[in-house]
């Protein structure tokens, strides 16, 4: 670089620094300006409800009431519940790859998690539709309401029809399972020999050095990855749309059918006929995409504190 | 702690093979307690290696195999039905570079002894100062025991991972290379402690810096090519040298 700037650059040499700097420069430009344009869309909504337009249950088109709380309380509570199976499950995926599954199942295996990430959602759906959730009405919230008597508690309380949050949350686990198998599975294999090694020599079994060397020092790098799968579920539309039900109400129960904020707009944008109803889900649009930009931040830098722990 | 020493270990025709490859070659050699052996020779001769199998370390790694036999104080080492754990305990090992946990110096140093079982709290702070004094630490860390170990500096990183190898009161004690990384000052203090501890430990002590095998060893031995070459009382291998190569070696005219 210092060569070329002292002794000229050639034409070639400008035109291509100045196409590369244009090309990289254009993303961060990109996103700045679909979230003005979003925020300026969704404006009206928001200055006419002001906070009612998060806590609000009522959503009424026709009357061009505009509430979306039970869209906001659905995506997090759909995207918790996926985080909730699929973390303890991913981190035990990725604990047998990296330290006890033999060379020649590592790499099959591995390939197959990572595999889950490649279906189209569409695909997730209509497995959802008509495997998992015939499964959920015909024996699983039957077994969970009566066999465990688990029916009195207002989570698990209800008819179930099957398109439920708990459909949305099981299919949401399976959808964020690899990236964060994928995520634990690198941070664990970064954690230096030394540690393992120094965990050994004091007589430390292999589980007690995972516990209690290998786990720790990755814990924050497991994190993001926990969070990345949490950005992954929060944004997340079509299989989602597909088994939750899209019903505006908030109940605590999970066999009731939900909505979430992507569902939402999908199902809605292009029916929205007047100015309000669009400029709401806009709306929406931004609150999701404030959360999911915050959540994605909190995980870039949870990695990168892991990643500067490891180098020092 | 014992009138009768323990910590003796003798290595009857040992060999090592990497896969195919074959580090070292009929290794037999005596470790006596409350002595402190050097091993000394170029780089890549097995002298890592050697040391890595005393606490068999080797375990993990996958295609590697032995032949011959490493007693400790009589028991086979080797035998597939050792309980490798309690020999890791018992043969205390600190590596060429510092590797404390990035967790408080006083949970570094209550590491062994919180594995297998509970000690109290009284019990682990026992152990914890017992150990930090006999690696004289003590009085540099006293103040600051809930504090990371990630914050001392690389001497007291190396004093800190011997005070954690302590902690499981071995019998041995097995270093490979503790001073390449640390200056001057912080390797002298290494040696005194080293000649303080071999009254109740059996030392072994890689090291390519011969002034130190010098300095802190009662015998060394000499490796090249995987094969023990020479051992005997450091004095009489440094002075009077049995083998050629051995004479090459210590007057520095390879490696
Ligand atoms: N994990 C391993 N796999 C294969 N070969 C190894 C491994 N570790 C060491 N070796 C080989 O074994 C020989 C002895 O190595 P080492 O014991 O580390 O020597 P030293 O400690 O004397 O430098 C070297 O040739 C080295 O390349
Ligand atoms: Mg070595």
């Amino acid at each position: 670089m210092p060569s070329t700037s002292l002794h000229g650059a050639s034409a070639g040499d400008r035109i291509y620094r100045f196409a590369t700097t244009a090309f990289a420069l254009s993303i961060p430009l990109l996103l700045v300006l679909l979230g003005v344009e979003v925020a300026v869309a969704a404006w009206p909504a928001l200055k006419a409800f002001k906070f009612s337009f998060l806590t609000s249950s009522d959503w009424d088109a026709v009357n061009g009431v505009f509430g979306a709380a039970p869209a906001i309380y659905g995506t997090i509570v759909s995207s918790a519940l996926a985080l909730v199976i699929a973390t303890p499950l991913a981190i035990g995926v990725a604990i047998f790859l990296s330290e006890f599954a033999p060379a020649w199942l590592r790499q099959p295996v591995a390939f197959f998690v990572d595999l889950l990430a490649a279906i189209p959602s569409v695909v997730y759906g209509l497995w959802g539709i008509f495997v998992l959730v015939p499964l959920l009405r015909e024996h699983v919230m039957p077994f969970l309401a009566d066999r465990l008597h688990l029916g009195n508690t207002p989570f698990f309380s209800g008819p179930a029809y099957g398109p439920s949050m708990l459909a949305a949350g099981l299919i949401l686990a399976i959808m964020v399972l690899p990236y964060i198998s994928s995520v634990t599975r690198e941070v664990l294999m970064a954690v230096p020999r030394a540690q393992r090694e120094a965990a050994l020599a004091l007589g430390a079994t292999r589980w007690e050095m995972i516990r209690g060397a290998v786990l720790p020092y990755a814990s924050s790098g497991i994190m993001g990855g926990v969070i990345l799968g949490l950005g992954r579920a929060l944004g997340e539309t079509m299989a989602v749309t597909m088994v939750i039900g899209n019903r505006h109400e908030i109940s605590a129960s999970l066999f009731a059918p939900g909505y979430t904020m992507a569902s939402l707009i999908a199902n809605e944008f292009s029916e929205a006929t007047n100015d309000m109803h669009l400029s709401a889900l806009m709306g929406v649009g931004a609150v999701l995409l404030a959360i999911t930009l915050v959540v994605n931040i909190i995980a870039r830098w949870l990695v990168w504190r892991v990643q500067r722990q490891a180098r020092a | 702690m014992t009138t009768t020493h323990t910590g003796a270990v003798a290595v009857e025709h040992y060999s090592f093979w990497y896969g195919p490859k074959q580090a070292l070659f009929d290794i037999t050699l005596d470790l006596a307690p409350q002595t402190i052996t050097a091993l000394i020779g170029p780089s890549g001769c097995g002298k890592s290696t050697f040391l890595r199998s005393i606490n068999r370390m080797h375990d993990l790694l996958p295609g590697t195999r032995s032949t011959g036999r490493i007693l400790l104080d009589g028991d086979d080492v080797l035998a597939p039905s050792l309980d490798v754990v309690h020999l890791r305990q018992r043969v205390g090992m600190v590596f060429q570079r510092s590797n404390p946990f990035p967790k408080s110096i006083y949970d570094n140093v209550a590491y062994g002894p919180r594995l297998n079982r509970s000690p109290s709290r009284t019990e682990t702070d026992e152990v914890v100062e017992q150990a930090l004094r006999r690696a004289a630490l003590w009085d540099e860390v006293k103040d600051r025991l809930r504090e990371s170990a990630m914050g001392l500096s690389g001497g007291q990183q190396q004093r800190l991972c011997i005070a954690r190898a302590l902690a499981n009161e071995p019998d041995v004690l097995l270093l490979d290379e503790p001073c390449s990384a640390l200056d001057p000052i912080a390797t002298q203090h290494i040696e005194e402690l080293l000649w303080e501890l071999k009254k109740d430990l059996t030392i072994v002590i890689v090291t390519h810096n011969l002034q130190q095998a010098g300095r802190v060893s009662d015998h060394t031995a000499f490796f090249y090519l995987g094969q023990l070459v020479e051992h005997g009382p450091t004095e009489q291998l440094f002075t009077a040298p049995r083998e050629e190569r051995t004479e090459a070696y210590i007057t520095g005219r390879f490696g």
